[in-house]
């Protein structure tokens, strides 16, 4: 094993797994693909990064990135390879895993070296549980977003590496930005997070008057912003959306099922309004609150 | 042009009970993972607009062969399974061996569809693994799929916006679980369900090798400690003072 191999799209996220590359070993190769300002801040961190200037090379084509991550790593010797778990990433793991004949953990949200085990955190059975796995074998570790600092600054390199692609398989026509929605429910103190219990879309102007009384931030359940659209993406707690540890979380008509949980039990006070006494959010619960949440918002939004 | 959709026999997560932090699953009856439900609708959305077969495939242990009917009932044509104990919780590189070997004893495959990520697992892997044993191009993430004879255009979206892509057929797509509602089937299409064609292969009818794979090993799966007061309050006046006994407001 000489060193570890990280690329992501994204430079935060390339820079994190920088750090999370130098609790396994102090060489850190990086990749970026057509993207020059990428490549220098990678160098600037301390990473040796291998940079390819392909206009045949799309990171939309998952097949194509990963054969030529695989070119770089024939030339730097290692099979330890860190990606980013965000949809990129996680797309791209299984098949450069496949490509290298590695084993794949993604969503990893630790690592720690035990010998010459890597051991990996991650949720399992919906994030009833976390388990901790260790790859025998050729590695793809996709490590999820924010669970490392970005590494800071150091002395790196760059050079610059030619691959062999085969004609693109996939042809983006377009990209349409999503109206950036810039919360970070993440390092919210307090957050007031809502579940298909709301009964319309215009009620949410009271939760998020009372957010704003409470000095926090509005978050919610998936169904509330991937199937009715009501919140965006960037508020969702759970499985698939953001691990959130504030202070208090006020969480209104969310039943509390388990990939919901999983992103909130970290909090310090859990409060939970429900109409139904056998809510499994209940057990999540500090103070359980049996009543209607449109009444109790409006309670609240006097009181406070 | 037939449609495949891998689907995957996983427990019943809400059925899962902790005892002692360790998930307890005997007796959790089996289901087929939500988003592969997901999956399961898009095909057959595609199939009554240009015709053809939806084929579920799926790899797991006997009970799958039951399991399988649901999926069957909400539009399924034909079930191809591989059934073997040694396929329960078998890794993503197993079960990705195992799949493209069977989808490439399926005729006229125009399309192959994923979940985003399995029920229990949800590791996003087993899709793009078969890609890449296919030899295949793959979109991940796909909240659209519009076919137009030989090639596809789908909408994959990403944190930060949606990517319009063209990919000629045959195509892996990995959906997202808000691409559709899937259907319930009536009660006559799951009487239907037990009548529809299964094809069931072994392990060992599959020409694969499955030694010298990477190995996950395990050293702990464990529910975290939870430790919640769950006080109850009957009024707003109540909760707020808790709160601020608490010094969180
Ligand atoms: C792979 C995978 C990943 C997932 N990831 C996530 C994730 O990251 N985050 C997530 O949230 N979900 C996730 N889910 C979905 C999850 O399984 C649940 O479907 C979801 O959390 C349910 O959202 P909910 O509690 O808002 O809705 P419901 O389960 O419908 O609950 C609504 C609750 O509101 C209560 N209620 C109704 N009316 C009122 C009222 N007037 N006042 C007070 N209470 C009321 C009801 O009693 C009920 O408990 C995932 C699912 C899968 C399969
Ligand atoms: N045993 C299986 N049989 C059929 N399809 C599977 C199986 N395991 C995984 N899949 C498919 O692969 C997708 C991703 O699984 P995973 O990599 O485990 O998250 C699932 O949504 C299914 O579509």
């Amino acid at each position: 094993m000489a060193g570890v191999l990280v690329y992501s799209t994204k430079q935060g996220l390339a820079l994190e797994l920088i750090s999370a590359a130098r609790k396994i070993d102090e060489t850190v190769w990086a990749v970026s693909i057509n993207d020059d300002n990428l490549a220098q801040a990678l160098a600037a961190a301390g990473a040796r990064v291998f940079k390819i200037s392909n206009p045949d090379l799309t990171v939309a084509d998952t097949g194509a990135v990963a054969a030529a991550i695989k070119q770089v790593l024939d030339k730097v010797n290692t099979d330890v390879v860190l990606l980013s778990s965000d949809r990129r990433g996680k797309e791209l793991a299984g098949r450069l895993a496949q490509v290298i004949g590695a084993g794949c953990l993604t969503d990893v949200t630790a690592i720690n070296v035990e010998g010459s085990k890597i051991e990996c955190q991650r949720n399992a059975l919906g994030g009833a549980t976390i388990a901790t796995q260790y790859i025998e074998g050729p590695k793809v570790i996709a490590i999820r977003p924010r669970a490392y600092e970005a590494a800071g600054a150091g002395n790196g390199s760059v050079e610059e590496l030619a691959v062999e692609i085969k004609g693109a398989a996939i042809k983006v026509i377009d990209f349409k930005p999503k109206a950036a929605d810039t919360v970070n429910i993440e390092a919210a103190e307090i957050l007031v997070a809502v579940g298909q219990g709301l009964s319309d879309e215009a009620k949410l102007t009271d939760i998020q008057d009372l957010a704003a009384r409470l000095g926090g931030e509005v978050a919610c359940s998936k169904p509330l912003a991937t199937d009715k659209k009501w919140l965006s993406e960037e508020r969702i707690i759970g499985l698939s959306g953001k691990k959130c540890k504030p202070q208090l979380a006020l969480l209104l008509g969310i039943s509390g099922q388990v990939q919901f949980t999983v992103g909130i039990r970290d909090a310090r006070v859990i409060a939970a309004i429900n109409t139904d006494e056998n809510a499994a959010i209940n057990y999540m619960a500090d103070y359980i609150m049996q009543a209607d949440l449109h009444d109790v918002i409006k309670e609240l939004n006097e009181k406070l | 042009m037939n449609i495949v959709v891998a689907m995957k026999q996983i427990p019943d997560l809400q059925q899962i009970r902790i005892r002692n932090r360790k998930p307890v699953l005997d007796g959790v009856p089996a289901a087929l993972g939500i988003i592969d439900k997901n999956a399961l609708e898009a095909a057959v959305l595609i199939k009554e607009s240009q015709g053809g077969k939806v084929i579920v495939l799926s790899a797991g242990n006997e009970e799958v062969e039951e399991t399988v009917k649901e999926a069957l009932a909400a539009g399924a044509d034909e079930a191809f399974l591989v059934l073997d104990d040694e396929l329960d919780g078998a890794d993503g590189s197993v079960k990705a061996l195992v799949l493209a070997e069977a989808i490439r004893k399926i005729e006229d495959v125009g399309l192959i569809l994923f979940g985003e990520g399995s029920g229990d697992n949800y590791s996003g892997q087993v899709g793009s693994r078969v890609a890449e044993l296919l030899g295949l191009p793959q979109v991940g993430y796909a909240r659209s799929i519009e076919i137009n004879d030989s090639s596809a255009v789908i909408v994959r979206s990403l944190e930060d916006g949606d990517e319009i892509i063209e990919v000629s057929l045959p195509v892996i797509v990995n959906v997202l679980g808000d691409i559709n509602e899937p259907r319930i089937p009536s009660v006559t299409q799951i009487l239907k369900a037990g009548k529809k064609l299964k094809e069931v292969l072994e392990l060992e009818d599959l020409a694969i090798d499955l030694t010298g794979l990477p190995e996950i090993n395990m050293v702990s799966n464990l529910a975290p400690e939870t430790d919640r007061k769950q006080v109850k309050v009957s009024s707003v006046d109540e909760l707020l003072q808790a709160l601020k006994t608490e010094g969180v407001i």
